[in-house]
């Protein structure tokens, strides 16, 4: 473990040292900043009709309203951006020959994916901190609801971390950072939209299309519902996919 | 310290190591010498557990490289072709990073690190970003990452690689400094660089070993047959028939022409020293002597001699690429 989160602050280092992160940063806080400040134009003009219409705040909710669509937003950002992020995690390492420093080091694969893993997901975190001062904002002029609040940064988390076990997969496939990049664009918006098909596909190919798609599973948290199905559906794909990032480096060792 | 056996390595169709053994005792310096794509660094990496052999074993410190890996790995230092630097860091940074991977123990890092720049004397570039340093500089820091877990066994793959004159003087020193505590291996195809480091020389041509022994006896056995170097004035006409004549001289050939003065080569079997003969019949006849000496076949030679040798007895073996 200590040597998974050593690789993973090494990680985190080299997002912050190299600008990545302060750009990832800085270009997120624009994006969500306008997406923030229309989705709460929208609210309020919503919130006055209803008034005018004689019903009263409480049949509109700030969760359901305003905290709901906006962090559907923010996924869309995500889906640009974390390829970007994990585009780099092997790729990068094998056509620098850093990868040599690692596999020769008393580590085991496992514990170097996972380190990787973590230090990505350190960097979420950082631009996930972005978007506290819009919703404190929220704390000091509205009542919303905190719980739902908690689950939606929860379920946004679990699912990033799929996205990124997929990204450091297709990374390790590659030496080539911008094959990895879009690749990993191309498979993420796939598991974006695998559901649509299924309305066409008679129930039960609706069912498991539904059951696929990483978004489907995250609606429930937005809602502050916390149903184990999606959190194992969650983590039984982070570490499938960790678990294959391992063995593709491990096959990489034998086929040279 | 490091045994290996039969190892083989093949990608696809192609044997890039083919049944290479040998052993290396501690406090040894191994030079591993072969022409570019030969297996010197598949040979390396199969060492540190980068890649697992096709077939074959191979025993660093005790340990199997495929069944304890872990273990083997925490005694091995390694410094590959190209210094694994992550150009972002900056130079302290990236050896604490190191050394936190290598599994010493916190309280000892900083020590640890320090240590290993002043051998390498990288100090004074701590803050320097990776990125940014000279190729001198790079390989240094590459070889103080190999050092800082004081590993009983180093595997340098071409360490003086790019360097320039004086630096590879030093590297070499150092790396002569510290082969009391550690057990070297070192790949190289320059071959000075074998005779002034290494106490024990593995050759190494499109994947086979093609000799093992120390860079002397090397010179001393393939000599094959002995050469004089004999300069004359005045070189009397019928000179070179008359030494060719001497017992035990197979060939005598002109070498080179100094200010006139012209330079035979007697060729003479070898094992047989014929110095003495030699004097004796160019004084008798009156000729004038200049200059008479062994002329020593260089590692060059030999190397190239076993190295063609092996190619023109297996013309079948595949060719070699260069990874």
């Amino acid at each position: 473990m200590n040597n998974a989160l050593a690789i993973a602050h090494k990680e985190l280092k080299g997002y912050f040292a190299s600008p990545i992160a302060w750009v990832m940063m800085g270009f997120f806080a624009i994006l969500y900043g306008w997406f923030f400040a229309a989705i709460l134009m929208a609210f309020e003009r919503q919130s006055a009709q209803m008034g005018a219409m004689g019903m009263g705040a409480p049949t509109i909710n700030l969760n359901e309203q305003l905290i709901r669509p906006f962090f559907l937003n923010v996924s869309v950002i995500f889906l640009f951006a974390l390829p970007l992020i994990t585009m780099r995690t092997y790729a990068e390492e094998k056509r620098s020959g850093t990868i040599e420093l690692l596999l020769t080091a008393p580590l085991t694969d496992v514990e170097i994916v996972v380190g990787k893993f973590l230090g990505a997901m350190g960097l979420i975190l950082a631009i996930l901190a972005v978007t506290l001062p819009h919703v404190a904002v929220l704390f000091v002029f509205a009542k919303p609801e905190w719980k739902p609040l908690l689950t939606t940064y929860f379920g946004f988390l679990l699912m990033s971390g799929c996205f990124v076990a997929v990204g450091l997969f297709i990374s390790s496939l590659t030496r080539n950072q911008i094959i990895a990049g879009m690749v990993t664009f191309a498979v993420f918006l796939m598991l974006w939209v695998v559901d649509w098909m299924g309305a066409f596909m008679g129930p039960r190919a609706q069912q498991v299309f539904e059951y696929l798609s990483i978004t489907r599973h995250f609606e429930d948290f937005t809602k502050g519902v916390l149903d184990t199905r999606h959190i194992v559906y969650y983590a039984s794909f982070i570490t499938f996919g960790l678990f294959l990032t391992a063995r593709s480096v491990d096959s990489e060792r034998w086929r040279g | 310290m490091i045994e290996v056996q039969h190892l083989t390595k093949r990608y696809g169709p192609f044997t890039a190591v083919d049944d290479v053994s040998f052993k290396v005792e501690r406090g040894e310096i191994l030079g591993f010498l072969g022409p570019n794509g030969a297996g010197k660094t598949t040979t390396m990496r199969i060492l540190t557990g980068y890649m697992p052999p096709s077939e074959g074993k191979a025993v660093v410190a005790g340990f199997d490289v495929i069944d304890q890996p872990i273990d083997a790995k925490r005694r091995t230092g390694y410094l590959p072709e190209t210094p694994p630097l992550y150009p972002d860091m900056n130079v302290r940074d990236y050896l604490m990073f190191c050394a936190s991977i290598k599994g010493v123990a916190r309280a000892d890092r900083r020590s640890r690190v320090n240590a290993a720049m002043e051998r390498t004397r990288v100090a004074d570039m701590a803050q320097r970003h990776c990125g940014k340093l000279s190729k001198g500089y790079r390989q240094r820091v590459g070889l103080a990452q190999a050092l800082l877990h004081n590993p009983d066994v180093l595997i340098l793959d071409e360490p003086t690689a790019g360097l320039d004159p004086k630096q590879i003087i030093e590297t070499r020193e150092l790396i002569k400094e510290l082969a009391g505590d550690h057990t070297i291996v070192l790949s190289t195809h320059i071959l000075p660089e074998v005779s002034q480091t290494c106490q024990r020389v593995v050759i190494i041509n499109k994947g086979r070993v093609v000799a093992v022994d120390t860079p002397d006896n090397l010179t001393a056995k393939l000599g094959g047959s002995q050469t004089t170097y004999v300069q004359l004035d005045p070189l009397g006409a019928d000179a070179a028939a008359a030494l060719s004549a001497l017992p035990g001289v197979t060939h005598v050939g002109a070498a080179d022409t100094r200010d006139g003065v012209v330079g035979l080569e007697v060729q003479s079997e070898s094992g047989r020293d014929i110095r003495r003969e030699l004097a004796a019949a160019i004084v008798t006849r009156g000729w004038g002597l200049l200059e008479l000496r062994p002329v020593r076949m260089s590692l060059e030679e030999i190397f190239l001699h076993l190295t063609t040798e092996e190619s023109a007895a297996a013309p079948a073996a595949p060719e070699v690429a260069n990874e």
